[in-house]
């Protein structure tokens, strides 16, 4: 890929992860946020989130399917954005929703399983954005950079489950994003089975010793 | 009475040229403000606006003094396009942008079961059954908002009177339409495979049906009962959760058993029978204690009974309500 189709390929996520922002702006703007505004502006940015989550997850099986090396390069941008709609989504609920109700929102994340899935998903995505930089990987090193941020997968987990917990049984869509979710761990895991059998094959492991295993 | 009634217009006699195209009626506003408007509003299905809401036929009832709240009644705009009517979609706009595929006529409602005189009644025959009365009240949405709503109708107990429920009669069981050409969501098809039951069924206890503040409703805000808002009847029970009141009822029938009802059978460990408005027990997933009021921008404490508590506490004497929620 050249310098300049890298460059292009950029410009054009950050455009399309800036585009649900300047959408919901436009409908603040145009009074379009249905009778209820702060519920609309907090699922809004929620749906967002989990869709920027599932396509930085869906970057790595892109590679190992098509074997372009293009989508990995675009996991940081996109992780950085899936962080920052939930960091609004999160502020609506905080502010709009609860108004600083400390008490109110403490006893929410410990009492409502949606909720503490939730929390969880953003407190884990911190360290994920504080490690971002090139520097973080050199000063980490590359294998506990990446052991790290395996906390994705988790994250992943999480922000599924959290749309799941709080929609009533009857909305088909968070079933949709676990589909979507289980079939990109999928095309991981049969990848990382495939690997493990070929190096098996490649260096095959000392049988065990008598009396050891069962 | 400014309904038409009897055989003066039949829907058959209107020539189909002569009827003014469902867009055109809802963009009428906008024909009016002129072509610019109309553009936009025309455009408005693309970019996701809401669509402006049909002003239905006028309703005329009395005001009932009894029923007057000094809170701010919810915009119609709001009223009629921010709805839960899962016939329509799961969506909040599915119902308002889907409205028009529902016929309120030719309508009529089977009311059957352990009664003495079982009867099938007309729409029209409802509307003249008892005087309509036009009665403030909030309602309380499951989800934790809320809004304040004049509803016209008379108390449902003038129709189970009619029909004389028998001794053995202890609930009332509301169906709602099942047909998947008027309601688009009842179609089978793989995307709907967490959907409700169909029919929408709800019920009451004979007495809670029988409490003057059980309404059948026919109107609101003037008007007849937008379908989106459940056209051409339903019932509303404002000291419960808004799925209480069953929408575009065609049957009700008297039951000795206590009547299965679509949410519970739906997550029966969120949706009990009684669903009682209450502040002190939780919906497991999320607080109850309080409401977001539609058009208001703080929560507000949510009451009990949903501030109808003088009126209909005694019917739950004795009872405890975190099990019968």
């Amino acid at each position: 890929m050249t310098r300049r189709a890298r460059v292009l390929l950029k410009a054009a996520v950050w455009a399309a992860c800036l585009a649900p922002l300047a959408g919901l702006l436009y409908r603040a703007a145009t009074g379009n946020l249905s009778a209820n505004p702060i519920s609309f502006i907090t699922n809004w940015l929620g749906d967002w989130t989990l869709r920027l989550l599932l396509t930085c997850l869906a970057m790595t099986p892109l590679r190992l399917v098509s074997g372009w090396s293009w989508p990995v390069t675009l996991r940081r941008l996109l992780g950085l954005f899936t962080f920052f709609y939930a960091t609004l989504h999160f502020s609506v609920w905080l502010v709009l929703d609860h108004f600083f109700n400390w008490r109110e929102m403490g006893a929410d994340i410990l009492k409502r399983p949606y909720i503490t899935a939730g929390m969880t998903a953003l407190t884990l995505m911190i360290p994920l954005a504080a490690t971002s930089t090139a520097a973080a990987v050199r000063k980490l090193g590359g294998r506990n950079w990446q052991r790290l941020h395996r906390l994705i997968y988790v994250i992943g987990v999480c922000g599924v489950l959290h749309y799941r917990w709080l929609a009533k049984k009857a909305i088909p869509d968070p079933y949709y994003y676990i589909a979507v979710l289980v079939l990109l761990l999928g095309i991981r895991g049969w990848f990382w089975t495939r690997r493990a059998a070929r190096l098996a094959v490649a260096s095959p492991r000392p049988s065990p010793q008598r009396g050891e295993g069962a | 009475m400014l309904i038409k009634r009897g055989g003066d217009v039949q829907g058959s006699d209107i020539g189909g040229s002569e009827i003014t195209p469902q867009a055109v009626y809802l963009n009428r506003r906008a024909f009016m403000v002129g072509t610019v408007g109309a553009a936009a509003l025309a455009l408005a299905p693309r970019v996701g606006l809401a669509a402006a809401p049909p002003a239905g036929q006028p309703l005329a009832a009395a005001r009932n003094a009894a029923y007057a709240l000094p809170d701010a009644l919810t915009k119609f705009n709001e009223a009629t396009t921010y709805n839960n009517f899962y016939e329509f979609g799961v969506n909040k706009d599915d119902p308002a942008r889907l409205a028009h595929t529902l016929k309120p006529r030719p309508w009529s409602v089977k009311v059957d079961g352990l009664v003495h005189k079982p009867k099938t009644f007309d729409i029209d025959e409802i509307l003249k059954l008892a005087p309509l009365e036009e009665r403030v009240y909030r309602l309380r949405c499951v989800e934790a908002w809320s809004m304040i709503i004049p509803w016209i109708g008379f108390p449902l107990s003038a129709l189970l009177k009619r029909v004389e429920p028998t001794g053995a009669a202890k609930f009332v069981e509301f169906s709602t339409l099942v047909d998947p050409q008027q309601f688009p969501a009842q179609k089978k098809s793989i995307f709907n495979f967490a959907s409700l039951d169909w029919p929408y069924t709800e019920g009451l206890r004979l007495d809670e049906a029988l409490h003057p503040l059980t309404l059948l409703t026919l109107g609101m805000y003037g008007q007849v009962l937008p379908n989106q808002n459940g056209a051409p009847l339903r019932v509303v029970v404002p000291w419960k959760y808004g799925f209480k009141s069953a929408k575009s009822i065609v049957r009700i029938r008297l039951t000795a058993d206590e009547p299965k009802t679509a949410w519970n059978k739906s997550a029966p460990q969120e949706y009990g029978f009684y669903s009682n408005v209450n502040p002190t027990v939780d919906h497991p997933r999320w607080s109850q204690a309080s409401e977001r009021r539609i058009g208001e921008f703080r929560r507000r404490e949510t009451l009990m009974f949903n501030g109808y508590a003088d009126q209909v506490a005694s019917l739950y004497a004795g009872m405890d309500l975190r099990k019968l929620y």
